[in-house]
């Protein structure tokens, strides 16, 4: 059974189509790539994932199950994790309390499970030696990593990660990318939006175009990349 | 030095005020009454605003709910007043159920305004019950104060008149109200619902993205705060033995006066109305002999300390000096593995 679909969602901002009929369907452990140019609604396309933001037509099912009236909260603790594109840390909390709110709500854990559990994550994504510092001091990629790995804490069955690569230095991407294919491989299926396309196209298995909110192509990331349209939009961005 | 030597002074002077009855004039006994009424409304109103992020200037709903709900029961009920003060408390938590309904719906701003119009609604409602003097009020039956479960055994401990063991068993209720709240705020602070309430204080839509209701927790402490409110309301009117609604629904004595306790001594923080509370005292015994001056010298405080320190004087102080008794804080189970990366 898929873990979560989308059936012909579409939203607009005023007269401003942002997601445009998108249908697509996620399986258990799956990794799928969305791309696309700033501004095609790759962001919106989470927010409606995850019920930040309802949707003006269309349903979204988890395991089957239309969740499209449901709230965020209920949507996290059945099984949806996500990270924000622009960081969202809770400032005045430290980075390890940060996790734990992910990990007891979210994740729905113990107290003592869930602190063993927090630590082991900060350690996974390089955050160990932050444990105890108020998360609003830490600095950009401190925050980026704090976003995947709230999102960890809260137990997903599939997460949801909005370009946490960019301004990452080589040495730090290719650690982000053995952090993801880690989680991969313990079974979480992923659905990743990255500009960052080697990172991507090393975990994912399938790749999305989205532009001007619709859903230009999915499919193998090879031959998503050799489409003369997909070549098109990406000229000049990266190769 | 501190972490020894703090909570041995929190004993001695949490034993030398239950001691007070016994060793204080009764005057000072009802004094600090006052400030120990204060003291629990301010620690509520901290957890509604300071932690829930709940502003309300309706606070005085659930004193005057709960003090005439305490007067019913004895008149009306002829029960005895310590158990009209649990009415009292359950009362108020109804009646919190319909104005969390309508307030919810609000924000802000308009959530404050909210409180206050239902407060004042239950006023003009409440002050058309004949029963209980409408809105001119009504005094205890004389020979309450004596018939009060306890009363007869702590006039033959201390050897002081009816009416003076009266003000020592409401005192003690009072006190040990301030305490229970003390510690009841603390594990709940520091529970899985407290963390969630942190969460949400520092970034709401975050917080539901993590799986945090807020509206289920914001709710609960209404809920509960509502009920305290409402207990230490009906002990209040108990030492005071008469009620008007004016008396029971004040906005000035009920909220106000609490809000600028809590801005003063730290909103937010746990320690911050016991440090608000005792500033009150200091400024309302040496201005006393200037009327109103001590009200203005209180505004002006407030709203210095709004200004310059968001956190108030407890704020200010952990600080200063890093010491922090009643630490909110989870600390990780063990240390960090060093990380190759950090
Ligand atoms: N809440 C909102 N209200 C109005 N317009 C919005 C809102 N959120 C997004 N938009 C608009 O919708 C469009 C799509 O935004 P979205 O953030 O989904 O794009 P994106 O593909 O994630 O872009 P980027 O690569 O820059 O992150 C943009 O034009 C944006 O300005
Ligand atoms: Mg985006």
């Amino acid at each position: 059974m898929t873990i979560l679909s989308l059936r012909s969602v579409s939203k607009s901002f005023g007269a401003l189509k942002v997601t445009d009929d998108v249908s697509f369907d996620v399986q258990p452990g799956e990794a799928l790539g969305i791309i696309g140019p700033n501004g095609a609604g790759k962001s919106t396309l989470f927010n409606l994932i995850t019920g930040n933001i309802a949707p003006d037509q269309g349903q979204v099912f988890l395991d089957g199950r239309d969740v499209t009236r449901t709230p965020p909260m209920q949507r996290v603790v059945a099984g949806v994790g996500r990270s924000f594109q622009i960081p969202q840390p809770f400032g005045d909390l430290t980075v390890y309390e940060n996790l734990l709110v992910a990990a007891r709500f979210g994740g729905g854990m113990g107290g003592r499970e869930a602190g063993l559990f927090c630590m082991d994550i900060l350690d996974r994504t390089g955050l160990g030696a932050v444990a105890e510092k108020k998360a609003g001091g830490l600095s950009l990629l401190q925050r980026k990593r704090l976003e995947l790995a709230r999102a960890m804490a809260t137990r997903p069955r599939v997460i949801l990660l909005d370009e946490i690569a960019g301004g990452l230095t080589d040495g730090e991407c290719v650690e982000l990318v053995a952090t993801i294919r880690a989680i991969h491989a313990e079974g979480t299926a992923i659905v990743w939006i990255e500009h960052v396309l080697h990172a991507l196209n090393s975990v994912v298995e399938r790749l999305m175009v989205l532009n001007f909110g619709r859903m230009l192509m999915i499919g193998a990331p090879d031959a998503v990349m050799a489409s003369a349209q997909v070549r098109e939009i990406y000229l000049g961005i990266e190769a | 030095m501190s972490r020894s030597l703090a909570p041995l002074i929190a004993l001695f002077a949490l034993a030398v005020l239950y001691a007070l009855p016994a060793i204080a004039p009764r005057a000072m006994v009802q004094d600090l009454f006052g400030i120990l009424t204060l003291l629990v409304l301010a620690m509520n109103w901290n957890l509604l605003a300071g932690f829930a992020g709940l502003v309300s200037v309706g606070q005085q709903a659930f004193v005057g709910i709960g003090a005439y709900a305490m007067f019913a029961a004895i008149i009306l009920m002829g029960l005895d007043p310590l158990v009209g003060v649990v009415i009292g408390g359950i009362a108020a938590a109804i009646f919190a159920i319909p104005m969390a309904f309508f307030a919810f719906r609000l924000n802000g701003a308009y959530f404050a305004i909210g409180t206050w119009v239902v407060a004042d609604i239950a006023r003009l409602a409440i002050s058309q019950w004949k029963a209980l003097g409408g809105g001119t009020g009504t005094s205890l039956p004389k020979g309450t104060a004596k018939e009060m479960a306890f009363v007869d055994g702590i006039k033959e401990m201390l050897d002081v008149s009816t009416a003076a063991a009266a003000d020592a068993l409401t005192y003690w209720l009072m006190l040990s109200l301030a305490v229970a709240m003390l510690v009841a705020s603390y594990v709940f602070l520091r529970s899985r619902m407290g963390l969630g309430l942190q969460a949400i204080r520092d970034n709401e839509n975050a917080a539901r993205s993590v799986g945090v209701d807020p509206l289920k927790l914001k709710a609960a402490v209404f809920l509960l705060t509502a009920f305290a409110t409402g207990l230490c309301g009906a002990l209040a009117f108990i030492q005071i033995t008469r009620v008007t609604p004016d008396a029971a629904f004040s906005v000035i004595d009920w909220t106000a006066f609490v809000i600028f306790i809590t801005v003063i001594g730290g909103i937010g923080t746990l320690p911050g109305p016991i440090v608000g509370v005792v500033v009150f005292y200091a400024l309302q015994r040496a201005l006393a002999d200037y009327g109103t001056i001590y009200l203005i010298v209180l505004g002006c405080l407030g709203i210095a300390v709004m200004l310059f320190a968001r956190r108030g004087l407890w704020g200010l102080f952990t600080d200063r000096t890093g010491i922090d008794p009643l630490p909110l804080r989870h600390r990780p189970p063990r240390a960090a593995t060093p990380s190759h990366s950090a």
